[in-house]
């Protein structure tokens, strides 16, 4: 990880005058030590003021009764996270975000590595709906997820409206308790299969074109090519794709929060919804803080297991 | 593919082969590409069929939403909501506010950003180490673990509701250190140890050698910055309770929930906050793709 050892910055004093100018007191030591402190300043204060401070200190507010406007905060242990334990609305926040990320994981992944396998050779029309497959990646969830709920509304839905006019009934996505999660979790997948092809993508042009010719040589058809040269050769990038997916659908809030508020009767209500609702609308920061936590640590966990299953099976 | 004398008579054992070799046509060898083509267009229709009613909405007259049957483009098409969208919301306000906000973090965060990883890629001083060891290890925190606090800390110093409270906590991440990082150390030593010889100074290096050289690296974290701040909801959402500070996706929401919904109207704000990025997409596709792809590949 460390750089080779090079010859150490040789004493600027007396150096052609281009950019700063070394300092006037004999500080020939300093300036050799200096500069890299310079350079990091401005990110390591930021990093340490808004990101490791904050770490520390949400761990610190989810062991204490921390209400934002109170100005005590007296030391409960691990009474908030008792009372996630024995919170229904945790748990089926828990159990909502656990459905989505356990559909749209696969669902987001199987379609972006159908996608780059169907979309890898370049031609004109390939490169015109990679873009097109890639645009909702670009777009914000929040704003789309206004245009889906309107596409979705029982009056003056297109969808609907197709749905019914082919015999289906109007089932009211959003408004059902049945429906609605399954409407959020379609919308997930549309926004985010490109994002995964993307990714694919590029790893299919790592593939050497003699590897995939020695297939054909060898008399290997279209299926065999794929299940035995391509997706073996995939199995690094699949790995980020599954990686991401899952953290970023672990996340899941814009949509929800646009498209439902979490309802009907918290039917798609999400850890970050609920964490939303608790720390920046009840201000229970305490309980907030603990919640965040928890779902920093299932992220990892989970992260982890996945980085676990994919190296185990690289050695069989 | 002509038939060759070679491989006319294929192995019949390899399923898939016969059908282009043996140069008849049947109708069901077709079927795998006519599925494949069939499921790819049925895809792109779904893909682009919100962007489509948006758009086609936005020139609608509010009637027309509700009109029967129901259709995509409008029959009677009119600027109308173009127009109502300045006066219905804020929205000039909206747009300054994305443009200052996700410009400015992207601006700070590309520049402090390849200051660090210049530092972390090319300095030796004592800490280097743990420095970057702290960088990977804040990369691994959800950003909810910091919102409850970093919420507290920037109204205790009545930084909400203003553009510093929404851009200074963003104005780097470890992200962009680690790489731009990874990129620097790419880059051959000699080119600034030569430049060191000489007597230049670490910025002169930093400046006028690493940077030009990082162009596409800077670009590309550049559009993936820009890209995630023009989009980003809960942030603004948590930061700004005043709707004439949060940008657009926030502004608007607040609309759709707020007022009795003028569908056209709030379409035509859509198009117009979707636009910038669609512009530069068409533009750049590639700096879109790489901040992608490139941490895919490591």
């Amino acid at each position: 990880m460390t750089p080779p050892a090079t010859g150490l910055t040789p004493s600027v004093t007396g150096a052609r005058p281009t950019g700063r100018t070394p300092p006037a007191r004999s500080g020939r030591k300093r300036w050799r030590v200096a500069p890299g402190y310079l350079f990091l300043f401005p990110s390591a204060a930021i990093l340490l003021v808004f990101v490791v401070y904050p770490i520390a200190q949400s761990l610190w507010m989810s062991l204490h009764n921390w209400s934002l406007f109170s100005s005590s905060h007296p030391f409960v242990g691990l009474a908030n996270y008792r009372t996630m334990w024995h919170d229904p609305r945790f748990w089926n926040a828990l159990r909502n975000t656990a459905v989505y990320t356990a559909v749209v994981v696969p669902g987001q992944v199987g379609i972006g590595l159908a996608l780059a396998v169907a979309l890898q050779r370049n031609s004109l029309v390939n490169k015109f709906l990679r873009s097109v497959f890639f645009f909702p990646v670009i777009s914000a969830l929040a704003t789309m997820g206004i245009v889906w709920k309107f596409l979705l509304d029982p009056q003056i839905g297109i969808i609907t409206h197709l749905l019914v006019s082919v015999g289906l009934p109007d089932i009211g996505f959003l408004q059902s308790t049945t429906w609605a999660l399954p409407a959020v979790i379609a919308v997930g997948i549309w926004k985010s299969a490109g994002f995964s092809m993307v990714i694919f993508l590029a790893a299919l042009q790592d593939i050497p074109r003699s590897v995939m010719e020695a297939a054909i040589v060898d008399g290997a058809g279209p299926w065999p090519r794929f299940w035995r040269v391509t997706l073996p050769m995939l199995r690094q990038s699949a790995l980020f794709a599954v990686v991401i997916a899952t953290i970023t659908s672990m996340q899941l809030f814009d949509q929800v929060y646009v498209m439902t508020s979490g309802g009907p009767l918290f039917h798609t209500d999400t850890l970050v919804t609920y964490l939303y609702q608790v720390g920046f609308q009840d201000f229970r920061s305490g309980y907030a803080a603990a919640i965040s936590w928890v779902l920093f640590l299932l992220i990892l966990l989970v992260s982890m297991l996945q980085l676990r299953l994919f190296r185990f099976k690289e050695t069989d | 593919m002509s038939t060759n004398p070679m491989t006319s008579r294929p192995p019949v054992s390899i399923r898939g082969r016969t059908s282009y070799l043996d140069g008849r046509w049947r109708w069901w060898r077709a079927l795998p590409a006519a599925t494949k083509w069939v499921l790819l267009l049925a895809g792109a229709a779904i893909t682009v069929l919100p962007f489509l009613w948006m758009l086609g909405t936005s020139f609608k007259p509010e009637s027309d939403v509700f009109g029967y049957p129901l259709r995509l483009q409008p029959t009677h098409p009119t600027l109308a909501n173009y127009a109502a969208i300045w006066q219905d919301l804020p929205f000039l306000r909206l747009i300054v506010n994305s443009v200052v906000f996700a410009g400015g973090v992207t601006a700070c965060s590309v520049f402090f950003d390849s200051l660090a990883a210049y530092a972390l890629a090319r300095l030796r001083f004592p800490g280097r180490n743990l420095a970057f060891y702290l960088v990977l290890a804040t990369l691994m925190v959800p950003f909810q673990v910091t919102l409850v606090p970093v919420f507290q800390l920037v109204f205790q110093l009545h930084w909400l509701n203003t553009y510093q409270g929404l851009i200074v906590p963003r104005a780097t991440s470890a992200f962009g250190i680690f790489l731009l990082r990874q990129f620097f150390i790419t880059v051959p030593r000699e080119l600034d140890e030569a430049a060191r010889m000489d007597g230049a100074s670490e910025w002169y290096i930093y400046r006028r050698i690493m940077l030009p050289l990082a162009k596409p690296a800077l670009a590309t974290l550049a559009v993936f910055y820009f890209m995630n701040n023009w989009n980003d909801f809960l942030w603004p959402l948590v930061m700004t309770s005043n709707t004439n500070m949060r940008n657009l996706p926030a502004g608007l929401t607040l609309f759709a929930g707020q007022y009795v919904v003028e569908h056209g109207v709030l379409m035509a704000g859509a198009v117009i906050s979707l636009l910038p990025l669609a512009v530069a997409f068409v533009l750049a596709q590639r700096y879109f793709v790489q901040g992608i792809a490139t941490t895919g590949i490591r």
